[in-house]
């Protein structure tokens, strides 16, 4: 096999985690009784000082199984960054509990956020180094993470030198040299152009069905996904929660039961997608009454 | 399983994966995606030729000089006003030739440049932590930085007297008019530099577990470099001016002779030549230095960036 191995960390922590993943399309639901990859339990947050009144997100419990692909869906302002960013641990929340197994979640942007003082290969290598991972190894981890993304040519180039569609392989590349086993997206295809982003939801799913591949020994990889594009949702998780705005709740989630590779203009992808759609709007009216 | 199965995982030590790439028999989606990346690619001209940049950089500023050069021997050759007020370029370079022929120049603008350097990279030395801990204690910061964004207008000429007392006609006063002229700009080059970094560069580097000192280290103090740059280029300017005007006004037998005693000189002797000559060679000093260190250095920094979309 040259499949790329990956390599897991060695901490106590993780060594008590690793567990052999399932298989991308294995349903969750069916997998034994793994500890989620990523769980919030009863989260709520509230901005606004000092008093705190101005509630985002209000008990959410998700939980996101090892292997699992969940797409978070709602509009604009419903906090699905908030979320994204409690579930990193870069924010705190008001109340509740947020757990993940493993190293801290990776994050990746909207915007690539990648330094551009660093060329893209030393990028990755900034996030082994931050990893703890040796010097003389970084070089070969961060080549083998920019072939995994196919950018093996772009090791010396430098941010600018980039199209969008490429930063964003890099910065799918950085954020897997976190060595996470939890990649949260926070709407990281919605500045590119269709045929891009149509290009990168294929290479997403490539590269975490290839993490994913049972019988190696890589740790699972558990995708959270936010976005406010339905087609986006459906095509490429394996389920979809809907997030109601102001405050952000849970409304509805979907289980997406359809094999991968899907394509955007698949009849079933555009089927459940309607149905979505409908839910949303429904789910939009309502704060017209309100 | 169909189609992720089918897909040949990708190597990394694969020759043909480098950009930008054929397609690859049999696999559609690598195909499309580097064929895409190769579109979207900017596609990079090579380097500027030597005889157009000659003519579009080298040539203006050279008639530049010409013209007023031209317009300063009419109005000398007029007579507007007598040879000793207003020499013609040729005494001036006369007076620039004899001093050469002194072989003293070399010595007397390197006393000065040592000077001006030596003050310049304590100023960076003092600049820079100052910097930091106004950037990062919010207390320092709401103190201290009115103070330091005043002393950046404060003319250093105005420390001369102050210097010259409490130091008496050496070197450290010298050193004190420089260090009291450069080192506001230099931390707050460094101050508006931090300011200025994306928040999002922030929010990534904490993802990626950059925080506290790492933070600063990897993310802070790169993504600041332009404007800490900046303000580096400031402080020199400054060190230079503060260096002139100490170096006019305290000099004495003991001290080192730089230009600034030169040009003090000059005037005692009414040698109006040497004056202009000595104006001269201190323009030539800064403009060489900005030429020389900090302008390849910015455009180094602004390329690397993708900050500087035309060639140079």
């Amino acid at each position: 096999m040259n499949r790329p191995v990956y390599d897991p960390p060695r901490t106590a922590e993780s060594i008590a985690t690793a567990g052999r993943p399932p298989g991308p399309r294995a349903a969750p639901a069916h997998a034994p009784a793994a500890p989620p990859a990523l769980e919030l339990r009863g989260v709520s947050k509230s901005f606004g000082r000092p008093r705190g009144d101005q509630l985002v997100l209000d008990d959410i419990s998700l939980a996101v199984a090892p292997g699992e692909f969940v797409c978070l869906l709602g509009a604009s302002g419903c906090g699905k960054s908030t979320l994204l960013a409690l579930a990193a641990g870069i924010d705190e929340p008001s109340a509740g509990e947020v757990s993940a197994v493993g190293p801290r979640p990776a994050l990746m942007f909207q915007e690539h956020a990648l330094f551009p003082w660093l060329t893209a290969g030393k990028n990755i290598e900034l996030a082994l180094r931050l990893r703890g991972v040796p010097r003389r190894e970084r070089r070969l981890e961060a080549e083998r993470l920019l072939g995994l993304v196919r950018l093996s040519g772009a090791y010396g180039k430098r941010v600018h030198e980039l199209s969008g569609g490429m930063r964003q392989r890099v910065a799918l590349a950085r954020a897997l040299a976190q060595a996470s086993q939890v990649l949260l997206m926070d709407e990281p295809f919605a500045a590119l152009d269709a045929i891009t982003r149509d290009l990168l939801h294929e290479e997403l799913i490539r590269v975490w069905q290839e993490w994913n591949q049972p019988g190696t020994d890589a740790r699972s990889l558990s995708v959270l996904f936010v976005t406010h594009n339905v087609r986006e949702a459906v095509r490429l998780g394996g389920r979809v929660v809907l997030l109601t705005s102001r405050p952000g709740r849970i409304a509805r989630e979907w289980r997406i039961d359809l094999t991968y590779p899907r394509r955007l203009e698949d009849e079933a992808v555009a089927e459940k997608s309607k149905e979505i759609t409908e839910e949303l709007r429904k789910e939009i009216s309502r704060h017209a009454r309100s | 399983m169909p189609g992720a199965d089918t897909r040949r995982p990708r190597r990394a030590a694969d020759p043909r994966t480098l950009l930008p790439n054929t397609p690859r028999d049999g696999n559609e989606l690598d195909g499309l995606s580097t064929g895409l990346d190769a579109l979207q690619s900017a596609q990079h001209k090579g380097g500027a030729r030597l005889g157009k940049v000659l003519l579009t950089r080298v040539t203006p500023p050279v008639v530049a000089i010409a013209l007023i050069l031209t317009v300063w021997e009419l109005v000398h050759l007029a007579g507007v006003k007598p040879d000793y007020v207003l020499p013609g370029p040729r005494a001036v370079w006369d007076a620039l030739v004899e001093q050469w022929y002194l072989g003293t120049t070399l010595g007397v603008i390197g006393q000065s440049v040592s000077r001006g350097a030596l003050g310049f990279l304590a100023a960076i030395a003092i600049g820079t932590p100052l910097g930091l801990l106004v950037w990062r204690v919010r207390p320092v910061r709401t103190a201290v930085g009115p103070i330091l964004s005043g002393l950046q207008s404060l003319p250093s000429v105005a420390w001369v007297p102050a210097a010259v007392i409490w130091f008496g006609l050496t070197d450290t006063a010298i050193y004190a008019v420089v260090l009291l002229g450069a080192v506001p700009s230099v931390a707050n080059g460094l101050v508006a530099g931090m300011d200025q970094v994306p928040p999002l560069f922030v929010r990534a580097g904490r993802s990626l577990g950059a925080r506290g000192l790492r933070g600063v280290r990897h993310i802070l103090l790169p993504a600041a470099l332009p404007g800490y740059l900046a303000g580096l280029k400031q402080g020199w300017a400054f060190s230079w001016r503060s260096l002139m005007a100490a170096e006019l006004i305290a000099g004495s037998p003991e001290m080192g002779y730089g230009l600034g005693q030169m040009l003090e000189n000059g005037r005692v002797a009414q040698d109006m030549p040497l004056v202009l000559a000595t104006i001269l060679l201190i323009l030539c000093v800064g403009i060489s230095v900005e030429l020389l260190v900090f302008a390849p250095l910015e455009r180094y920094v602004l390329r690397t960036r993708g900050l500087l979309e035309r060639a140079p």
